[in-house]
């Protein structure tokens, strides 16, 4: 039985035993197993939702709801389906198709633009100061983010924000490896030229601290 | 092109990975225990709004494992073992006021939460029909309906479809069975004899010559008229036309009457 998870691990690029234990717990006690496996990739599910929901007040709503899909779907999976589950590839998949879902839900429904986040007030003393540059570039990132098309943002996230292997990123968009890897490239392109394009535009609200942390090393103009 | 992971985009991409709210997990996992009520041990499923689903444990022979399959069927969420119960529900399974006691009924369809919205309304130690339900649901023909409602009412107890009854003066089913309905009434202080005793006479409302006011006989007003003042009723259009006034506080109305 061993050899046979070491080769399906192996096939997704990576030999993950805790992924292996994963998948037992849940065939021993769905329940219990799943708040192991929420325990074990709530980090990365919730980070990825964070990118994908229109508001990011939303990206809780819409991990807990990608996790229940999850779990109802693994109600109607037998053993054998379970034991052979790649779960971090599996669980992104159902959040983008949720995501996907409820944005296609909201553009139906008229209500508020996904317009930007109020930004929060930081109270910054001196100490602070490197804190709040790099939330204001985490903030403009993600804005910039925002902006591109989804299955090249979705690569993106996948690849660097959350760190999946190729692999992976490529399982969740359901596409070949290297399909996956050029959406990745062309997504990275694209979000250099938004950023060196907001910094053309001057020096507006959501480009704070982006030139000479982003573009560090580049010739800028 | 190569994508390094040390440019600084990469690098600013990677800080974007945040941990998980402490919540989420509560919005994932549905808490469950195992508390007294007036129906014996019960089982008892709640979420973070509220709780969602009771049973008593006699109802799945003790045993818990049917219960929690029994709500995931119902819900399709996962449960884990909660340790404290929520606000209000041990008083409110001991049928004592439980006025912080939340409900979790979101997922309920509109007819369904304005049932159960009714029946948690009727007052302890008072029954009123089915009828009476349909109406104050917006719905006065769906008598059926309500029925079917209240047997697979997801909180028992809680929200009181044992103080629903027939409109003809009988008990009529329990979704834990006949006995255990009259049981709950009895405790309630509800005189069942007396209720009995007054459909076989055809009465189905009591007045009161002194204030003019109509009531059913389980209604804290009706108790309170004396025998002499008290005037009964086979249809409350009868009432009416002899110069009643519907109860403002059970709310016999006229609907009721063709039910």
């Amino acid at each position: 039985m061993g050899e046979e998870f070491r080769d399906e691990s192996a096939a997704a690029g990576h030999v993950d035993e805790a992924e292996v234990g994963l998948r037992l717990a849940l065939v021993a006690d769905l329940d219990a197993g799943f708040a192991e496996v929420v325990r074990a990739h709530e980090r990365v599910v919730y980070s990825v939702a964070l990118r994908l929901s229109i508001r990011p007040a939303d990206a809780e709503d819409l991990a807990a709801e990608a996790f229940l899909r999850a779990y109802r779907a693994l109600r109607d999976y037998d053993g054998t389906r379970i034991r052979e589950l790649r779960l971090r590839p599996w669980l992104l998949t159902i959040l983008r198709n949720t995501a996907r879902n409820a944005a296609r839900d909201a553009s139906r429904r008229p209500g508020p633009p996904p317009a930007f986040e109020p930004v929060a007030e930081h109270s910054a003393g001196p100490s602070a100061e490197q804190q709040v540059e790099r939330d204001d570039v985490q903030r403009a990132l993600g804005m910039v983010l925002a902006r591109l098309p989804e299955v090249q943002r979705t690569a993106v996230v996948l690849r660097h924000v959350v760190g999946l292997p190729t692999g992976e990123v490529a399982d969740v968009l359901g596409c070949p490896d290297g399909t996956a890897k050029s959406h990745i490239s062309r997504g990275l392109q694209r979000l250099r030229a938004l950023l060196a394009e907001q910094d053309d535009d001057g020096p507006g609200r959501s480009s704070i601290g982006l030139r000479p942390a982003l573009t560090a090393g580049r010739t800028v103009r | 092109m190569m994508i390094d992971g040390v440019e600084p985009i990469v690098a600013a991409l990677g800080g974007l990975a945040a941990p998980a709210p402490a919540g989420l997990t509560g919005k994932v996992f549905t808490g469950w225990l195992a508390a007294p009520s007036r129906l014996g041990e019960v089982f008892v499923a709640f979420t973070g709004d509220g709780v969602q689903f009771v049973r008593p444990a006699e109802s799945v022979h003790g045993d818990a494992d049917a219960f929690a399959e029994a709500y995931r069927d119902r819900f399709g969420r996962p449960l884990r073992p909660a340790d404290r119960a929520p606000a209000g529900l041990l008083p409110a399974l001991r049928g004592r006021p439980a006025p912080s006691l939340r409900l979790d009924l979101r997922r309920l369809p509109d007819f369904e939460r304005d049932v159960l919205g009714a029946t948690r309304r009727i007052p302890a130690g008072q029954t009123r029909p089915y009828g009476w339900i349909a109406r104050e649901a917006g719905r006065p023909r769906a008598v059926r309906a309500v029925g079917s409602v209240l047997a697979r009412n997801p909180v028992p107890l809680l929200v009181p479809c044992h103080r629903v009854v027939r409109a003809d003066g009988r008990l009529g089913d329990y979704m834990f069975g006949p006995a255990h309905k009259e049981e709950l009434l009895r405790a309630e202080n509800v005189d069942l004899d007396q209720v009995a005793a007054f459909a076989q006479q055809g009465v189905h409302y009591l007045g009161s010559d002194t204030t003019g006011v109509v009531c059913f006989p389980t209604c804290h007003n009706a108790r309170r008229i004396s025998p002499a003042h008290r005037h009964g009723f086979r249809t409350i259009g009868i009432a009416v036309a002899a110069g009643y006034r519907p109860c403002r506080h059970c709310r016999p109305g006229v609907e009721a009457a063709s039910a």
